[in-house]
């Protein structure tokens, strides 16, 4: 009786071809919006946690001031101090690296051309943090450091905008707004950061050269460390928490007035929010589903009424009201399974497409492709059985009578 | 084999109800080839309802083959139509851009034929009625005759016991009515009883018997010796 009704709903489905088209059109565009909107969320969920990652899943950010909640910022919090730094630095164990930053959006000048960029105030072991190599050049001495001397070393981006040729440029002099510094070093390309920003676009100077000449204190709003491999991330934390507690006379009942973050807990942030949208994006396609559904009952009421006399003959010969609500029922079923299908199909398209504009890691979930082809054919059997229902409780002699 | 015995039909309820069929008493024998007539609004059609087991009586008992069709419900009644009635209707009624064949292949889909046999048994048909060259033909590109022809093969194609007819030769000339009568009477000398329903006393004058309908009672009843 299946086969035969599958086949019958073929057929009946290529007898009107056209109707029956863009019948399915609704469950196609459905279909298809779900299974690219779900695939290129996982796709771009996929890509930021591995450039996440690649950014530096080790490292620690160490900020002043209290996890508030939303609107509250601007509160002046107690910054760190260079004793702080020391004491992190030698009593911390499970840390590879700590190193103060500190950045400010400056112009820089060289010769007749200018160009804004970050100026950033860092150490050594910044670079080792961010596992950040030089092309070009020399890393800060230790007498630089400590005393602050006009020396900085150069992002790939401030090279190129500034027109300059990374090995001549190194001895020569740049000028940032009040004081010109030697180029000592000339970092390797490093790229864009998850959120798009361009981290080559920077000119790194001695920390305490920064603080004396463009911060213009001895604070310490940011202190970024790298933790020792095989020591969990947790471990270090805790130790950091303690000694800047001790540091700051936190009392045991009071909270933090400093943040220890990781990148790891930026990643759950940024997946629960990848999460979120596309569940959110998915559900605004399931909705053109259902009114993909509702178009594919629309037709088949019409479908009914038409064929309300071959719905006569085929009872006078003996259909039972099951026959014929299984005609038109898997009738219903075959349109929008079919309609599924080519979705599915026009879903991953849209997919590779987008995954490959946007350069995004292509994903394509079987799950949810087994779970669109079967929630279609859903759709079909709910839209489809009020159509069916109506065929098959008609009475055989009106049926026979309608013109 | 049908026995009716003070069969009535009821329309409606109240002061709004119409009787169309008051206490008819028939029987019809295995074999017999018996002609309805009567003027239009007679009850001829709704009589021809019931004994098809398309309609049931508001009153009466119907007797088929032992069976009381009024105590069957709908899916028994078709159960019953499925394997020992044949239809044939004064319009066709053959499923419109479907061949012939498959036309006539449709009541053994109901009946769990394979599709080989079935359609074996849909040529077999279709060339007992003389159309084995318009097997893939639609009903559009038939004749009306040739038409009547698909829908009396897919009448028989399931060897029912009676073919019931509703104005078979309504819609065509005299000729080819004719030859559409002459088919039927073959099916009937094969042993299958004929009931039919007709308005032209050429064409009652194939069946072995008549009964004349008025306002719903059997006017008369008229036997032919053949």
């Amino acid at each position: 009786m299946f086969r035969n009704a599958f086949l019958q709903a073929l057929r009946e489905i290529r007898r009107n071809l056209m109707r029956s088209l863009l019948t399915a059109v609704g469950i196609v565009i459905g279909i298809a919006s779900v299974i690219a909107m779900v695939n290129i969320g996982k796709g771009a969920s996929k890509s930021i946690t591995q450039s996440v990652e690649q950014l530096g899943s080790n490292t620690l950010y160490i900020t002043p001031g209290q996890r508030r909640g939303p609107g509250t910022r601007g509160v002046i919090e107690k910054p760190f101090k260079e004793k702080d730094l020391e004491t992190i630095r030698s009593s911390v164990y499970a840390l590879n690296v700590i190193s103060p930053v500190e950045s400010a959006y400056m112009t820089v000048i060289y010769k007749e051309q200018n160009y804004r960029t970050s100026i950033r105030g860092v150490e050594n072991e910044y670079l080792q943090a961010q596992n950040w190599n030089l092309a070009e050049g020399r890393a800060f001495e230790k007498n630089e450091l400590r005393t602050g001397q006009n020396v900085c070393i150069l992002g790939q981006s401030v090279i190129s905008n500034l027109s300059l040729d990374p090995k001549s440029i190194i001895g020569n002099k740049i000028r940032l707004k009040n004081f010109s510094c030697e180029v000592i070093g000339v970092l390797e390309v490093k790229g864009a950061n998850t959120f798009g920003a361009d981290q080559d676009d920077v000119v790194l100077v001695p920390f305490s050269l920064f603080q004396r000449r463009i911060g213009g204190s001895d604070n310490i709003h940011l202190m970024m460390a790298a933790v020792k491999e095989n020591v969990p991330l947790e471990l270090a934390k805790t130790q950091i928490e303690r000694v800047l507690r001790e540091r700051r006379n936190i009392e045991k009942e009071d909270e933090d007035n400093f943040q220890v973050r990781s990148m790891t807990a930026l990643l759950d942030t940024i997946s629960q929010v990848t999460t979120v949208l596309t569940v959110m994006l998915g559900a605004v396609a399931a909705i053109s589903l259902i009114v993909g559904g509702i178009g594919i009952m629309n037709i088949m009421l019409v479908s009914v009424t038409e064929r309300t006399r071959e719905i006569g003959i085929r009872m006078a010969v003996g259909a039972m009201a099951k026959d014929i609500l299984v005609q038109f029922l898997i009738e219903s079923i075959v349109l929008s399974g079919l309609g599924g299908i080519v979705g599915i199909a026009a879903g991953m398209l849209i997919t590779f497409g987008v995954a490959t504009w946007l350069d995004i890691a292509l994903v394509i979930d079987p799950f949810i492709t087994m779970i669109a082809l079967i929630f279609s054919m859903v759709i079909g059997i709910v839209f489809g059985i009020i159509p069916a229902r109506k065929a098959a409780n008609m009475n055989p002699i009106d049926a026979l009578r309608y013109e | 084999m049908i026995s009716l015995k003070k069969i009535s039909k009821i329309y409606g309820s109240g002061d709004a109800a119409s009787t169309v069929l008051h206490e008819i008493d028939l029987e019809i024998r295995e074999g017999e080839f018996v002609a309805i007539m009567g003027p239009s609004g007679s009850g001829k059609s709704t009589l021809l309802n019931i004994l098809g087991t398309l309609d049931v009586p508001s009153r009466g008992q119907y007797a088929f083959l032992d069976t009381e069709i009024g105590s069957l419900s709908p899916d028994q009644r078709a159960l019953f139509r499925r394997s020992l009635l044949g239809f044939i209707f004064q319009g066709y009624n053959l499923l419109k851009k479907t061949t012939s064949i498959e036309n006539v292949e449709m009541p053994l889909i109901y009946q769990g034929i394979d599709s080989k046999t079935r359609r074996e048994m849909a040529i077999e048909a279709l060339k007992e009625v003389g159309l084995e060259d318009r097997l893939s033909y639609d009903p559009g590109q038939l004749s009306g005759g040739q038409q009547q022809r698909v829908a009396i093969a897919r009448a028989m194609v399931t060897r029912p016991r009676i073919l019931i007819a509703d104005e078979p030769t309504g819609n065509l000339d005299t000729k080819r009515g004719h030859e559409i009568m002459e088919l039927i009477r073959n099916f009937n000398q094969q042993g299958i009883t004929v009931i039919m329903v007709t308005h032209e006393d050429d064409i009652a004058a194939y069946a072995s018997r008549t009964i004349y309908l008025r306002d719903g009672v059997i006017e008369k009843e008229v036997n032919h010796v053949s």
